[in-house]
């Protein structure tokens, strides 16, 4: 991405943020910035550095992106590793976690970890820091660390107090650490194509492939087939709302291949929605960017009352397209919604269902609530506020 | 009153915060003020003055997070509104601040026979600032030229000048008025400006105020 790219952002960033931006990384210029994550494609902090990592270079920053390499094992024991810190009773053996170590020792030989800052995502690639040669080192968590798994947690610990501060993207999320502990909001990128403007045409197409008819108010629901997704309670607010208006509810959610799990609540949810037409239950592939951004865009309404919740960034996602969105208190959802200016945070399918009703029966207030959700998205949520929040990570860590 | 510009220019300043998180929660009102008191002051700074950073378009209904978790969290209305009162702009120090915010919370609770909490609702996470100056490279002479650099430039330039300028100089006087006053020498403008109530707002609403006021200046005639 060249300067000329980075421009594209003055189109949708707030008033003066491209220049503020460019100001902000004078103070940095000619500093390295690296990043190391387990994974360069899938998942939202990878989409987001697929974008960070080139706009930094153009502001001259050098900045890099490194992804560790490692085996089926090496896999297996990361992954029980992040369901553990993630509150899973997983427990990690004496062979297991020598695996976790040997695989990093190899790492750290194969990669380049000269940086002024190197940012470690999650808890795949942590152990590097047991070979850091300088600089400083902050290790970013994307998960719900809230309430992990005991035992686990004291022996990833370990590590993690070797950074010299941590980030994560709830206070909620942060275990006590002898290190700083810091904030950053996940964002989105307004520039791709799950949040791009789209024309009605390419909207009511896109509606044609999914099959959705048009003509009803459409509540949606974005979200995997996960229990603690509560498409069942969505259901049920549906129910209540469909005796007085006469609208749509589609739940899109990815694929549950080789995901048990998935499946039954996938099955559950077609029970609940019986024969009835106005219920599209919708299977996703991983990488349907564009269709997300079709439902978020031609929905009048959003719900997303998960039970429990990570950041939960499909609720910016839809803001920014100009919708009101109603959420439950879990997670991230409740620090993205303006209660009663944004959306709704709900406690209850019944609040959920009044607060559907509310907003179909009052169609003004719906689209006033809409325009401001995609305000505060732009002025908090966006990618840009990221690299500011990076650019600003750096100057003070390193002036340190 | 002058008609052309000053010698001494003003230069914007803007700012990004990071927010650290302190390891300290809150779950009933007693406790909120017990570590209010052993927070270091920039979390005192962080939950009133740059709540206005992290909020600068959409008004919230109270004016700091105390207030904003007694009256959503813990449904206190009463003590919610008394902390909304709380002008940071009446202390002079953040100490004094603390200690009257501590002292609001004791006096409330010392009229209640149970310590309200947040029950169901989420505690209070206490977390202090990290503040980086950042020179924008807009420098004005003339109130024509400090209108439009106030119409482009990144919304927390207003608000460094006008809250941070509040601690850092330890004065009434905002950076905008003083400016007016001492090298515009347009005192009734910047009398008007420093009568600004930052707390009673977004900082998008204190660039829209600052914008009218020189814009009915500039349609007086005389000023460039």
């Amino acid at each position: 991405m060249m300067i000329g790219e980075l421009e594209q952002y003055r189109e949708v960033a707030p008033k003066g943020t491209i220049d503020f931006l460019r100001r902000l990384s004078d103070l940095v210029q000619g500093k390295q910035f690296l990043h190391v994550s387990a994974v360069r494609y899938g998942g939202g902090m990878a989409e987001i550095l697929r974008r960070l990592v080139p706009v930094m270079k153009a502001l001259g920053i050098e900045a890099r992106w490194e992804v560790i390499a490692g085996t089926q094992e090496f896999a297996d024991v990361t992954r029980r590793i992040a369901d553990g810190l993630q509150g899973r009773p997983h427990t990690i053996t004496n062979e297991m976690y020598a695996t976790y170590l040997d695989i990093t020792a190899r790492n750290a030989r194969a990669l380049n970890l000269d940086a002024d800052l190197v940012v470690v995502h999650d808890p795949q690639p942590a152990a590097l820091i047991d070979h850091r040669k300088g600089g400083k080192w902050v290790w970013r968590c994307h998960l719900d660390m809230g309430r992990p798994y005991r035992s686990l947690w004291t022996l990833f610990r370990r590590h993690v107090v070797k950074y010299d501060a941590a980030i994560f993207s709830l206070p909620e999320f942060a275990q006590r650490l002898p290190i700083p502990k810091l904030l950053i909001y996940p964002s989105i990128d307004p520039l791709t194509e799950k949040n791009r403007e789209l024309s009605r045409a390419e909207i009511a197409q896109g509606l044609d492939r999914l099959s959705i008819p048009k003509g009803k108010p459409i509540l949606l629901q974005v979200a995997r087939y996960d229990r603690f997704k509560d498409q069942l309670g969505t259901i049920r607010a549906y129910r209540i709302v469909k005796k007085h208006h006469n609208c749509r509810l589609v739940l899109a959610g990815s694929g549950v291949l080789h995901d048990p799990e998935g499946e039954a609540v996938l099955a559950e949810v077609q029970e609940a929605a019986g024969n009835d037409p106005d219920i599209h239950i919708l299977q996703l592939p991983p990488e349907a960017n564009r269709e997300i951004n079709v439902l978020q865009r031609a929905a009048s309404i959003v719900v997303q009352k998960a039970l429990k919740e990570g950041f939960g960034v499909a609720v910016s996602e839809a803001m920014w397209k100009g919708k009101p969105v109603i959420g439950g208190t879990a997670g991230g959802v409740s620090a993205q919604i303006v209660d009663g200016a944004t959306g709704f945070i709900v406690h209850s399918v019944e609040g959920a269902a009044f607060r559907i009703r509310y907003l179909l029966s009052n169609p003004g207030v719906m689209t006033r609530m809409g325009a401001t959700a995609k305000e505060h998205v732009r002025r908090n949520f966006l990618i840009t506020r990221h690299l500011g929040d990076h650019l600003t990570l750096l100057k003070l860590l390193c002036s340190e | 009153m002058t008609t052309a510009g000053t010698d001494n220019p003003f230069r914007f300043l803007g700012c990004s915060e990071i927010q650290e998180i302190l390891g300290k929660q809150a779950e009933d009102e007693r406790t909120l003020a017990e570590l209010l008191e052993e927070v270091p002051l920039d979390s005192i700074y962080f939950h009133t003055h740059s709540f206005f950073l992290r909020h600068r378009f959409i008004e919230r209904t109270y004016p700091n997070d105390f207030a904003e978790w007694v009256g959503e969290q813990v449904r206190d209305h009463v003590l919610a509104e008394r902390l909304s009162v709380v002008d940071p702009f009446e202390y002079s120090s953040l100490e004094a601040l603390r200690e009257d915010v501590v002292s609001l919370i004791d006096d409330h609770l010392s009229g209640l026979a149970t310590v309200p909490r947040a029950g169901f609702g989420t505690p209070f996470y206490f977390s202090r600032s990290r503040i980086l100056e950042i020179p924008t490279g807009w420098e004005v002479r003339t109130l024509r030229e400090f209108r439009a650099a106030i119409a482009e430039v990144d919304v927390s330039v207003i608000y460094f000048h006008v809250f941070e300028a509040h601690l850092r100089l330890q004065r009434e006087e905002n950076d905008f008025s003083a400016w007016i006053r001492n090298g515009l020498q347009l005192s009734e403008l910047a009398d008007r400006m420093r009568a600004l109530n930052p707390y009673l707002g977004s900082l998008e609403r204190l660039r829209s105020n600052l914008l009218t006021m020189c814009d009915e200046q500039l349609a007086k005639g005389g000023q460039e």
